[in-house]
């Protein structure tokens, strides 16, 4: 802090900086003034009048209270919170906030957990002097997640400036005038941005409240556990609010440097799917076709047969990027002790032919809070608000705030702040990028790079682009990154090359947005085939996630994924499953594709019921405890692998607690930094034929991301709960003869699904966008490839 | 009777009604010279501004704030677009000034909004207007053009190498746009919700630019006091009460209008002006600046002088200049009443303690009209308007606040009265 | 960025020519070019005033929705416009409106009269439209023309010192 002054609150010297408001300082000082408008990220609105103090200047009293949360300090202005005066200003604001709210404290979710019943405890007065009618306000049915009870609502307008200022959306607003002001959509619809949730933490009231956890609870009946969300490459800090064994809700733990104030409505709803039907909470046997329950011991019993009648090469692994980092740890000393290399994570990735040339640990290359800092930022193949939603809420930081963001995706994301679209279908938008490439004069290294710019007619925006990469370089603040749907290019490596070209070309940095919760961690737990713990490279790597499904094993093990769902290529992983010998599936749901295909299911704990750790985007370990314990006879997971990797009579799995597997792991890890440069050259590769078919683009939606989130029910019937359907560009849909509404069917190779078109300009043309993950997409093929279309029959 | 009138806004008024509002008319009184005198003479702005500060014209909005020393708070030399904006969005209940030198002098405001614009450093500036002045808009934009036809205003006025461009922004129906800040939010297209101060608009006002506001009347008088001189404008009037003011006379008068009259001139004085009372009714209350400012009572009021400093001493303000005489007969309960609905009904809804105290008051006081008041309903009433009054954002509150106030403080006996009888003692 | 200085902006690449005709739309253009570029919202209030004349007096979600897309703004900012401000009517209106002032001036000089009078006479309450559908009666706050109390605004002019007789023949007049 610059220009320290010297003030006095209520007779305390204080130090602040010129501009601060009375307020803030105050609550540094641990002075407490009442508010309700005010909220250190949002904009001063100085509306409610709740925070009145005294203030005196140069020994001259204002005539009037002033606003704390709207009046900057100066250099020895002496303010009085409680005198006779700040109480009676205060008192009076608390009688008028009052005078139209119900009062219905003892039927309010809010509780015990009020701002305004706070308060109006130390300011209220006893009787109420206020015998007119009060006012009724109508309630508007905003969706799935929030409730809404407005006649409580005293009009901070803080869930208003949520949407203008955070959310990037205005979902909610004040309209009407004066008394008639009334917070809300206007037009009755649901509310659908991806963090609106935390307006229900923003509310000082119950007027906004959570619909999942409405009358479930009061608040002092809860205890709070915190916890990490197992989502995002965030690892939003979370607050678990538990009672009998139950999470009923999750909330924000305000972290700076990870989620500020704030979760995305995934981490703050998904926690419904702890208690859904299809929890597996017994371990099960297929016998017959038919699936029996058995106890423990005769299940890790079959296990471990089971994986010991097989070669260890023969097995393979296929493990969340979401499961913790012990897990993961665990899963691949327990493949690589068996004999097997074949252990992987990253599940939704075809191209691996970088692996030997990608960098040993790579990550977000910057930290989550530098990313507002950013000049330029260049996003290639991502989704992003539906992948990273509050990385997305960082950029859009960073544009308001004069960035220039600059997106190459394969169709049109929506973000709320302004950007750049270079939008083209799989292999165009490789010439896309060199397009830049060639804008930035650069020649490439390997013969396809150099293939590609020769290809490329820079435009216009391709060399305004080039501009802002070369001044974002003189301030370091320029990046690139990596988003979730390039991985699934088939080009990928490609993608990878042309990114590095362009960033050393221009002098920026290069990131990745790992895109689960514990992706980036799974390079130091060695879930990879070609990397040992700590991400020590292997000169001779296991099988890739591809190659297991390509060259079949007779077992696998399958860690917390739906093979129907979880993978880049369903059908081909249950092609793969469907012959094999065994399929030991340790899962915490039971899903259609599990009970099909597998021959064991192990009932492990899910996020929330288990203790472990994820490394995020930016390299940050963190960790969490149980907070419930899991249904029936679910197990955390590490603990099923030691026992597993005990009844195996394998080496090295004597744990008493998750935290000495923890300190084994960062004593291993000590050393290991991450970085994102290429290890080697890039391999020769060829250039795809471009712009020759149809490519499918299967983006996850935010709600399809993974079980617990598919399996929460709110979240699935918002708006964004999306299910498949064919988007198309109004020209190709004209080719192809297809009206919108149309049942198509749609054929990858062998794989088919039935789907209704959509027309729509955000897709190209030569694109189909067909989303992965959800209901319909169970039998299709890989996320991005060609993809044929025709009318359904019938 | 008095002498002088029309010197200033109103100098057109002597022209029959269709000639007065013409450019060539304008002209030939002399209108645009001072402008022309600016420019072509390179005049510096602060010697402007000094002569504004000798002629101690003080706004004619409401606040009364000196208008040359509002001027000098513009960081004129700073670079980036400045504003000029005028307030014609004339609102308060009792006001009806500005309208007429809208339809009636409108090239008077279009110089000296173009001469505030350059000793502000200002290139740009919006009139805004009340939506339901559709007559004086149409007077306003046609006299606009005229301007820029006539090369008056636009690029390179006068080969000077000044800019000026001016705009209408139109008003939709809301009185809290009358309020400064409020205004500004109004021309960006929002809600007119009054900002909070500061930053004051000299540091941050439209389109976050440095911006000074204005009121038509206040505007309108900068031609003529460049023109006479500063002095001769300060001779006008009283000491620190420069020139002649618009006084809206209206309510209980034979003859309702707008009389533009030195300031300092007797209240007496004005109702002769306006022709007395109305059917020869005796004199109850007057309301002197608009309804917005304490109500005084009838004979107090008759030896008041009409400036500022001397309404203050009366216990009111002299406000927009709009003064409401009121009736002997006429029930202080229904007038009180009328004035709080208006105000509840104006919040912009904002800040909690108008948007929930306005609408407090105005119900209870309806009740008490209705016959259904209780005695303590008037402590109540009283503190209510003491808890809005300068806690709120924009100052609706207080002038929600200040009319009850002084209205129990005179007429309480009337209030006491409805409450024990039921009805008015002011009933026939 | 506060939400005070900064317009939010809502990127449409829709095609604008559908909406409105062209006449409302060059007028449009015009309000917009009043303002500085960035500051297209500006123009929300002619636009709605424009699309509300052209509309039979009042105006409908989808002709707010239309507006904002015309401007690039988001439509809840639209609809706290057009629900601030009194001169948009959000419900359907008859074919004139009649609009009378309740302020002082005009009520020590006998708006209620003229109210009250209306809604003998016509069955119309403040609020409310004539049966035939020939206008809907409003109640105004002050009009800004007190020394001619008082005073009624029917459509676009205002009309001055009324009786309840003198009132009757505007009335009777309107189609
Ligand atoms: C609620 C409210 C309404 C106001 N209405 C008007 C108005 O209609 N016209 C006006 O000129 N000033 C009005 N004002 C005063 C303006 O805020 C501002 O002080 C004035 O326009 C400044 O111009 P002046 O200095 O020339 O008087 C109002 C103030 C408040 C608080
Ligand atoms: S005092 Fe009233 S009008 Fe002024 S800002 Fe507050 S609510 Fe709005
Ligand atoms: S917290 Fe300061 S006015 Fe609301």
């Amino acid at each position: 802090m610059s220009d320290k002054i010297t003030l006095e609150i209520d007779g305390r010297s204080c130090k602040a900086a010129l501009g601060e408001m009375i307020i803030a300082v105050a609550d540094r000082e641990g002075i407490a003034i009442p508010r309700f408008c005010y909220h250190p990220k949002l904009s001063v609105a100085a509306n409610c009048r709740m925070c009145l103090v005294e203030a005196e200047q140069g020994g001259r009293p204002f005539p009037k209270p002033v606003p704390a949360c709207a009046t900057p300090v100066a250099d020895g202005m002496k303010v009085q919170t409680r005198s006779h005066k700040a109480l009676e200003a205060q008192r009076g604001t608390m009688e008028f906030l009052l005078i139209n709210h119900p009062l219905d404290c003892p039927i309010c979710d809010q509780g015990g957990e009020c701002e305004l019943q706070d308060v109006s405890m130390g300011y209220g007065e006893d009787i109420s002097r206020f015998s007119e009618r009060k006012r009724v306000v109508q309630d508007e049915d905003l969706g799935p997640l929030i409730a809404t009870e407005m006649t409580r609502c005293i009009h901070c307008t803080r869930c208003v400036r949520f949407g203008a200022e955070i959310a990037g959306v205005r979902e909610l607003g004040a309209t009407g005038r004066g008394e008639e002001m009334r917070i809300g959509t206007f037009t009755a619809q649901t509310v659908q941005h991806e963090l609106s949730g935390n307006i229900i933490d923003l509310c000082p009231v119950g007027a906004l409240t959570s619909k999942p956890y409405r009358f479930s609870a009061r608040a002092w009946e809860l205890t709070e556990r915190d916890s990490i969300s197992p989502h995002d490459s965030v690892g939003a800090n979370l607050q678990l609010h538990v009672r009998r064994n139950q999470v009923l809700r999750v909330h924000p733990r305000p972290n700076e440097a990870v989620n500020e104030t704030w979760i995305s409505d995934r981490d703050r709803f998904s926690y419904q799917g702890l208690n859904a039907a299809e929890r597996l909470d017994q371990p099960m046997v297929k016998r017959n076709g038919v699936w029996h329950d058995i106890d423990w011991t005769s299940a890790l019993k079959l296990a471990a047969d089971g994986l010991r009648a097989v070669e260890g090469d023969t097995i393979g692994c296929l493990v969340s990027p979401r499961a913790t980092l012990e897990e993961q740890f665990l899963l691949q000393k327990l493949l690589r002790a068996l004999g097997s290399g074949h252990i992987d994570s990253r599940l939704r990735q075809q191209d691996f032919r970088g692996d030997a040339s990608d960098p040993q640990r790579p990550w977000l290359g910057v930290s989550i809070a530098e990313l507002e800092q950013q000049k330029a930022l260049v996003l290639i193949g991502s989704d992003l608000r539906a992948e990273q939603p509050l990385l997305a809420h960082r950029i859009r930081k960073a544009a308001l705030a004069g960035a220039q963001v600059s997106v190459f995706n394969y169709f049109n994301v929506e973000l709320t702040h302004p950007h750049q679209s270079f939008t083209a279908p799989p292999g165009c938008l490789l010439v896309e990028l060199a397009a830049l490439a060639a804008a930035l004069e650069l020649r490439g290294s390997s013969d396809a790079v150099r293939e590609l710019i020769g290809l490329a007619k820079p435009e216009d925006a391709h060399h305004a682009l080039a501009q802002q990469l070369r001044a974002a370089r003189n301030d370091g603040n320029g990046l690139i990154l990596l988003g979730a749907l390039a991985e699934a290019d088939p080009d990928y490596t490609l993608i990878k090359a042309l990114a590095e070209a362009i960033a050393i070309g221009s002098g920026v940095r290069l990131g990745y947005l790992p895109s689960a919760a514990n992706s980036t961690g799974a390079a130091l737990a060695g879930a990879l085939p070609h990397r040992a713990p700590a991400g020590e490279v292997l000169e001779t790597p296991g099988l890739n996630a591809r190659e297991m499904l390509t060259s079949p094993r007779r077992a696998y093990l399958l860690w917390d994924i739906d093979p129907a769902a979880d993978v880049l290529d369903p059908a081909l992983a249950q092609v793969a499953l469907s012959d094999a010998q065994l399929v030991v599936a340790c899962s915490s749901f039971r899903t259609p594709a599990l009970e099909q295909h597998a021959h064991l299911l192990l009932p492990i704990s899910a996020f929330a019921e288990t203790s472990g750790t994820f490394v995020n985007a930016e390299g940050r370990w963190q960790g969490f405890q149980g907070a419930v314990a899991p249904p029936g006879e679910a197990r955390p997971g590490w603990k099923l692998l030691r026992v597993l990797g005990n009844l195996l009579e394998l080496e090295g799995f004597a744990y008493d607690s998750a935290r000495e597997l923890r300190t084994e792991l960062e004593t291993l890890c000590a050393n290991s930094s991450f970085d994102n440069s290429a290890r080697a050259l890039r391999p020769a590769l060829k250039v795809p034929d471009i712009d020759q078919q149809l490519m499918r683009v299967g983006q996850v939606p935010i709600y399809a991301s993974d079980m617990l989130t598919r399996h929460a029910a709110a979240l699935q019937h918002t708006p964004l709960g999306e299910s498949i359907a064919v988007h198309l560009h109004p020209e190709q849909a004209g080719e192809l003869g297809f009206a919108h509404g149309e049942r198509v069917s749609i054929r990858q190779g062998d794989a088919t699904a039935t789907a209704t078109v959509v027309i729509t300009d955000s897709v190209p043309k030569g694109c189909a966008r067909i989303p992965a993950a959800v209901p319909g997409s169970e039998t299709l093929g890989a996320q991005i490839g060609p993809v044929a279309l025709t009318k359904a029959r019938g | 009777m008095v002498e002088n009138q029309n010197t200033v806004c109103f100098r057109t008024m002597h022209l029959p009604p269709e000639r007065r509002y013409r450019l060539e008319e304008y002209r030939a009184l002399g209108g645009y010279q001072q402008w022309e005198r600016i420019l072509r003479n390179r005049i510096d702005p602060g010697d402007v501004i000094e002569e504004l500060k000798l002629s101690a014209l003080r706004g004619r909005g409401g606040a009364g704030f000196p208008t040359g020393l509002k001027w000098s708070f513009m960081p004129r030399q700073a670079p980036g677009q400045k504003y000029i904006v005028c307030n014609s969005d004339e609102g308060e209940p009792g006001t009806c000034k500005d309208r007429d030198i809208l339809r009636y002098n409108p090239h008077q405001l279009i110089e000296g909004m173009a001469i505030a614009g350059y000793c502000i450093g200002a290139t740009a500036g919006y009139n805004y207007i009340r939506g339901e002045f559709y007559e004086p808009i149409a007077r306003f934009e046609a006299a606009l053009e005229e301007a820029y036809g006539a090369g008056l205003i636009g690029k390179n006025v006068f080969d000077s190498g000044v800019d000026f461009d001016l705009y209408t922004h139109l008003g939709a129906g809301a009185y809290i746009c009358g309020e400064e800040t409020a205004l500004l939010e109004s021309i960006e297209g929002k809600k007119g919700q009054p900002r909070y101060k500061p930053p004051f608009p000299a540091q941050a006002g439209l389109f976050g630019r440095p911006t000074t506001i204005n009121n038509t009347e206040s505007l309108a008088s900068v031609p003529v006091i460049l023109e006479k001189g500063g002095q001769w404008f300060l001779d006008q009037g009283r000491p620190n009460n420069g020139g002649p003011k618009l006084f809206s006379v209206t309510g209980h008068v034979a003859k309702p209008g707008n009389f533009e009259v030195p300031l300092g001139t007797p209240f007496k004085d004005l109702l002769e002006l306006a022709g007395g009372m109305q059917d020869g009714r005796a004199l109850k209350a007057v309301i002197p600046g608009g309804s917005s400012v304490p109500v005084v009572p009838g004979e107090r009021m008759m030896s008041v002088d009409m400036d500022y400093d001397s309404i203050t001493k009366a216990g009111s303000m002299l406000g927009s200049g709009a003064v409401i005489v009121i009736a002997e007969g006429t029930c202080m309960v229904k007038v009180l009443a009328n004035l709080a609905h208006f105000y509840a009904h104006e919040s912009c809804g904002q800040c909690t303690p108008c948007r929930e105290g306005t609408g407090w008051l105005a119900r209870v006081l309806e009740r008490i009209r209705a016959g259904q008041g209780q005695a303590k309903d008037l402590e109540l009433l009283d503190s209510v308007a003491g808890r809005i009054g300068g806690r709120t954002i924009c100052a609706l509150g207080d002038a929600a606040a200040m009319p009850v106030q002084s209205f129990l403080k005179h007429y309480r006996h009337e209030f006491e009265h409805l409450i024990e009888h039921g009805k008015s003692m002011n009933l026939a | 960025m506060s939400f005070r200085t900064a317009p939010l902006t809502v990127a449409r690449d829709a095609d604008k020519s559908s909406l409105f005709t062209d006449d409302i739309r060059a007028a449009i253009d015009r309000e917009i070019a009043k303002y500085p570029p960035e500051w297209k919202q500006s123009a929300v209030m002619p636009t709605l005033t424009l699309v509300q004349d052209a509309n039979g007096g009042s105006l409908t979600r989808e002709l707010m929705d239309a507006v904002a897309a015309y401007l690039d703004m988001p439509a809840m900012s639209v609809y706290e416009v057009a629900s601030f401000y009194g001169m948009y009517d959000l419900e359907p209106v008859g074919r004139h409106k009649v609009c009378v002032c309740n302020s002082i001036s005009c009520m020590l000089n006998g708006s209620e009269e003229l109210i009250d009078h209306v809604r003998e006479r016509y069955g119309v309450a403040p609020g409310e439209t004539s049966e035939d559908g020939r206008f809907t009666l409003k109640e105004f706050e002050c009009l800004g023309a007190c020394k001619d109390a008082p005073a009624v605004l029917i459509d676009k002019v205002y009309h001055e010192c009324l009786t309840p007789a003198a009132l009757d023949k505007l009335i009777d007049v309107l189609d």
